[in-house]
């Protein structure tokens, strides 16, 4: 079913992490992610890995989601690390004609295989906690000195709040008219590859005439309430740095001195 | 003979999930070849899911639905000629017209059935027919159709199929009086000519009290009421704490009942009433 995408998905929930402001969740995410790639041997990843874990605890979403996750991206986890496996120079620890695993080799792939899962572990995080609405939010604020050089922060975050909004709408239609296409004896599910992109042109149709006449409604619903762009609109929610964003950004900073100080000493 | 038969429905929606839940369970039921059947209940009630169970959309996750008497999952390779025999109009159908013009629309049913060119050309011209289309719309493209003409076109495009159970979910919803009185008396001559079987899904009762032969009533998955229309209606008290309503007239007359006045409350059209009236008046 189309519907059973877990990545990028809110989960609400009122843990620790889900009430920090969505702007140190993007900051911390970006640093995070920065830091994965800092950790150069087996103690930092180690180190950044295990805090990772811990905020994935606290987020209090069941683990089975963040596997599902990564269940998306696992191929491409098992390619990388396998390449990496074959493609090393150093000692050769075991060799069969043409194949040859060596010591480097395997430390790579080992340290890719956990970087990645790590990465999309952290960043499952942020999509998670944050509800689509706030994420844009706050990007728009961290965008803001963008302005500067003419870039339309606030056109781009609306029309990010738009798309995400209409995902799983665009979803459920797309079910729908499939439902439809297939009950007239459309069949999508045999035939070569261009009989089956043939197939799809009963759904695509349907679906692009629906998406302009949403979007004209859209259009026409904003405009009737007045809505003229960024200049001088106030939010409803304001966006708030609180004490708990600040314990989060000293942790984060231990981790990151951690990190730091195990590349040095290990 | 039952041209469909359900036995023992069962759907459950994403399975060992933090989201399952039950649309449907024991449900049961057999509609004879050439009946009517209404199919009514509140938002929610499993209507359109049972529905998408009888021609093979939706797998049940129990119990069996009988085509003829012949387990439609018998070979799921071969579930699209079920969705010949069973034709489902959808709600709001018109979008899903895609072609170029309304005829090609039309012959997109037929045309996957594999049938030859001329055979295809005569079932969508009577199809055209039955739904009120003008042969000089057929040409046009679909897109430049008024709302009801789409409505139309693509109730055509199902019953060109020629199925012999016709599924209408809400066919109504959002044309204008004139227009649903309309479309619902084509319906009506559809099923008195072809002599086939239809199910009506609507939150219209006067519409299901005027032409059903008999009333499906569905509740929080449940079948609650499979009867004729005179008899699920003279059970008003029942339907209205499912949160349905009985036709304005039958209502009326359950009053008029309530207050002492000995009239028959089964009635379930205008016309019915006024024939009671008049008879109440002369004795």
């Amino acid at each position: 079913m189309v519907r059973d995408i877990t990545l990028g998905q809110f989960m609400p929930g009122r843990s620790m992490i889900h009430r920090l402001d969505a702007r140190s969740k993007i900051l911390l995410l970006i640093a995070y992610i920065a830091f994965i790639f800092v950790a150069r041997n087996y103690m930092a990843l180690l180190l950044i890995t295990l805090s990772s874990m811990l905020v994935v605890l606290l987020t209090k979403v069941k683990f089975t989601l963040y596997l599902k996750s990564m269940k998306v991206i696992l191929f491409v986890v098992i390619l990388t690390g396998l390449l990496n496996i074959f493609y090393g120079t150093g000692n050769v620890l075991w060799e069969w004609w043409v194949i040859k695993i060596t010591d480097t080799g395997l430390h790579n792939a080992i340290f890719v295989t956990i970087r990645i899962a790590t990465l999309v572990l952290i960043s499952s995080v942020l999509t998670f906690t944050t509800s689509p609405s706030d994420l844009t939010d706050a990007l728009e604020k961290l965008m803001k000195p963008l302005a500067f050089f003419h870039v339309k922060v606030h056109e781009i975050a609306m029309m990010m709040t738009i798309a995400l909004r209409f995902i799983p709408v665009l979803l459920e239609e797309t079910d729908k008219i499939m439902n439809a296409q297939k009950a007239r004896g459309a069949d999508m599910e045999s035939g070569g590859m261009m009989k089956r992109v043939k197939a799809l042109i009963p759904v695509l149709i349907p679906l692009f005439v629906s998406s302009f006449r949403r979007a004209n409604d859209l259009a026409m619903a904003m405009e009737c309430r007045c809505y003229n762009g960024g200049k001088g609109r106030t939010r409803m929610k304001q966006l708030h740095f609180s004490l708990t964003d600040l314990w989060a950004g000293l942790f984060s900073l231990a981790v990151f001195t951690g990190v730091v100080l195990c590349n040095f000493y290990f | 003979m039952a041209v469909i038969r359900a036995e023992n429905l069962k759907l459950v929606y994403s399975r060992g999930t933090s989201f399952e839940k039950t649309a449907l369970s024991g449900v049961s039921f057999s509609i004879e070849q050439g009946e009517f059947v209404g199919i009514i209940g509140h938002t929610g009630s499993g209507k359109s899911t049972l529905v998408q169970m009888l021609n093979g959309l939706l797998k049940p996750t129990e119990g069996t639905v009988y085509l003829n008497e012949k387990d439609i999952w018998e070979e799921p390779k071969k579930i699209r000629s079920v969705r010949f025999k069973v034709g489902m109009v959808f709600q709001y159908p018109e979008y899903q017209l895609f072609e170029e013009t309304v005829y090609k629309d039309i012959a997109f049913g037929p045309k996957n059935m594999g049938l030859e060119e001329e055979e295809i050309d005569k079932k969508v011209k009577k199809a055209a027919e039955f739904v009120g289309l003008k042969k000089e719309l057929l040409e046009k493209s679909p897109f430049d159709l008024s709302g009801g003409e789409k409505r139309r076109a693509a109730i055509a495009g199902v019953i060109a199929m020629d199925p012999d159970v016709l599924i209408l979910d809400e066919p109504t919803a959002g044309l204008d009086p004139l227009g649903r009185d309309a479309l619902l008396s084509q319906i009506q001559d559809y099923h008195d000519v072809r002599k086939n079987t239809v199910l009506l899904v609507s939150h219209s009762m006067e519409d299901i009290a005027r032409i059903a032969d008999r009333i499906l009533v569905m509740s929080h998955g449940k079948k609650v009421m499979l009867d004729t229309a005179r008899h699920v209606f003279a059970r008003g008290r029942e339907l209205e704490a499912l949160g349905l309503r009985v036709p304005q007239v039958t209502k009326v007359m359950m009053l008029l009942k309530e207050n002492g006045i000995a009239v028959d409350e089964s009635v379930l059209t205008v016309e019915q009433a006024f024939n009671e009236m008049i008879n109440r008046l002369g004795t």
